[in-house]
């Protein structure tokens, strides 16, 4: 079914896509025009595949559940912002705050992201073909953020639970930030995430692991200059 | 919030509809800022002759041409909504005294290629008051207001112009304003409102003065002045784009091989030629972008 957002609005667009009839066989959309719009493909939450022909504006699939989107095209601020489950696929680059408070789910990026991508992730997998901005991963809670490329300033800064792994360079890593020694259970997480984006497993080799070096998790005036 | 918009036509066939691209990247920004209004436009330059942006809260512009003519030679005035474009050869310095002795009369800004409109209101209507899409010229600056930090008046309006074919628009706020204000005012800056950008214009202006590239006066701009700001420039050569260190103010740019587009977001630009084959990026923070002559 073709959606097109010239001559529909984004509501109804988006409220054909929130109100799928799941006896119905109509599983695949596509989506014409975007043009830079906010919150398309926001809230879907049937197992339904979207596909997005452009650019699009902020919080696009923000909420996801189930469904699986792909962009052809940037898109803006907040891709996946909130995403509960599902895959998000961006063909292009993502701006801000990608896959920001995200529960589960899957983010896909082919190209860069702006800075703050994974800020207070609480679950998803973000994989980053390219690079990444500053403060990525800040007050990340638990779920993986791969990066291919390299990443801005003060990666990782105040991280709880959350793995990045990451290929290129570390600008400058944030408070409570450190490499860590990569296991086998590390290493069989990175090993389905770069399948999952078709990437070559051979790779991981080429990977290091950041986590938490937990000493922010309580107050201590030894490190009060670190807050 | 705000929106900030610019446009650089690279290719000369293009140049008589740069008031029409404009108008879409406004109206598409509309939503970001709905208090104000205001644009730049530079068009090709007039050998010694100087053209005079003015806001007039008279509508007797007949009067005002005649007035001015007693001191003034030569002298060609062209009326659009509230503003006055006054066309002149005679110098900046000599020139803003006269206007300094007509209270009804506030200059917005001067050179020998810009003009500058800004006023109150939605900016769709604001557009429409100055029939932004009938201009043509090489470059634009536009942006549309959601007031913080002083009030919504004509005054407190976006672009700013400090110097001769200069100007500056703004998203974000700067807190350091007020002692930059003082010091600028010392070196012989006029700077007229309350406004934070206004102090950004004149500390622009004042790089300039110095000799320094934009790109230079950006970069010390850097250092100097503290808040959070994506600051669009220009000059009679071309614009460019700084955002601040930590870029928490957005913005895109859309390059094609006829023009160089930037806005707070992408659906400003959708409208524009080709703009789904342009090279899109976000310019990176702490570095300076510019295009031009």
């Amino acid at each position: 079914m073709n959606l097109n957002l010239k001559k529909e609005s984004l509501r109804k667009v988006n409220e054909t896509l929130q109100s799928i009839d799941r006896k119905s066989n109509k599983k695949i959309f596509k989506i014409s025009n975007p043009d830079g719009n906010h919150a398309i493909c926001a809230g879907l939450k049937d197992e339904i595949e979207v596909t997005i022909d452009g650019h699009t504006g902020y919080y696009c699939a923000g909420m996801n559940m189930n469904a699986n989107i792909i962009v052809n095209g940037n898109v803006g601020t907040g891709v996946a912002e909130n995403m509960m489950s599902g895959t998000v696929h961006v063909k292009g680059n993502a701006s801000q705050s990608a896959g920001a408070t995200a529960h589960g789910g899957t983010l896909i990026i082919d190209g860069d992201t702006s800075s703050r991508c994974g800020i207070s992730m609480k679950g998803i997998d973000i994989i980053v073909k390219g690079s990444v901005g500053h403060m990525s991963a800040f007050m990340a809670q638990s779920g993986n953020l791969v990066i291919c490329g390299d990443a801005g300033d003060a990666l990782g800064d105040s991280i709880y639970e959350a793995n990045i792994f990451i290929k290129g360079k570390v600008k400058s890593l944030g408070a409570d930030c450190e490499e860590k020694k990569m296991n086998k259970k590390d290493q069989n997480i990175l090993r389905s995430l770069l399948k999952k984006a078709s990437i070559n497993e051979s790779e991981i080799k080429n990977f290091k692991m950041y986590g938490s070096a937990r000493k922010l998790y309580n107050f201590n005036i030894d490190n009060v200059s670190e807050y | 919030m705000c929106g900030i918009v610019g446009i650089y036509l690279k290719n000369k066939k293009y140049n008589s509809q740069l008031g029409k691209f404009l108008t879409g990247m406004m109206n598409s920004m509309a939503t970001r800022g709905p208090d104000s209004a205001g644009f730049a436009i530079y068009s090709s330059e007039k050998k010694k002759k100087y053209k005079y942006s003015v806001c007039s809260n008279t509508d007797q512009v007949k009067e005002i041409s005649k007035k001015l003519s007693r001191h003034v030679k030569d002298i060609k005035v062209k009326s659009i909504s509230d503003h006055l474009i006054i066309e002149t050869a005679m110098k900046p310095k000599k020139f803003i005294e006269i206007l300094k002795n007509h209270e009804e009369l506030s200059l917005v800004g001067y050179g020998s290629c810009i003009e500058i409109f800004k006023q109150v209101g939605n900016p769709k209507d604001v557009v429409k008051n100055f029939s932004l899409e009938k201009f043509s010229g090489s470059h634009a600056i536009g942006h549309t207001r959601m007031a913080t930090e002083s009030a919504i008046t004509t005054d407190g309006s976006h672009p700013y112009s400090t110097g001769e074919d200069e100007c500056l628009v703004h998203n974000g706020s700067l807190s350091n304003h007020n002692n930059l204000r003082r010091s600028l005012q010392k070196k012989g800056i006029e700077i007229k409102s309350m406004n934070d950008t206004e102090v950004a214009a004149g500390y622009i202006s004042n790089g300039l003065s110095d000799k320094k590239s934009l790109k230079e006066t950006l970069l010390d701009g850097l250092k100097d002045l503290d808040g959070f700001y994506t600051f669009i420039s220009g000059t009679k050569n071309g614009m460019a784009i700084v955002r601040d260190e930590i870029a928490c103010k957005p913005a895109v740019v859309a390059e094609t091989k006829d023009y160089v587009a930037i806005a707070s977001e992408f659906q400003a630009m959708a409208h524009l030629p080709n703009v789904n084959s342009a090279k899109i990026f976000e310019p990176e923070p702490g570095k300076v972008y510019s295009w031009g002559k």
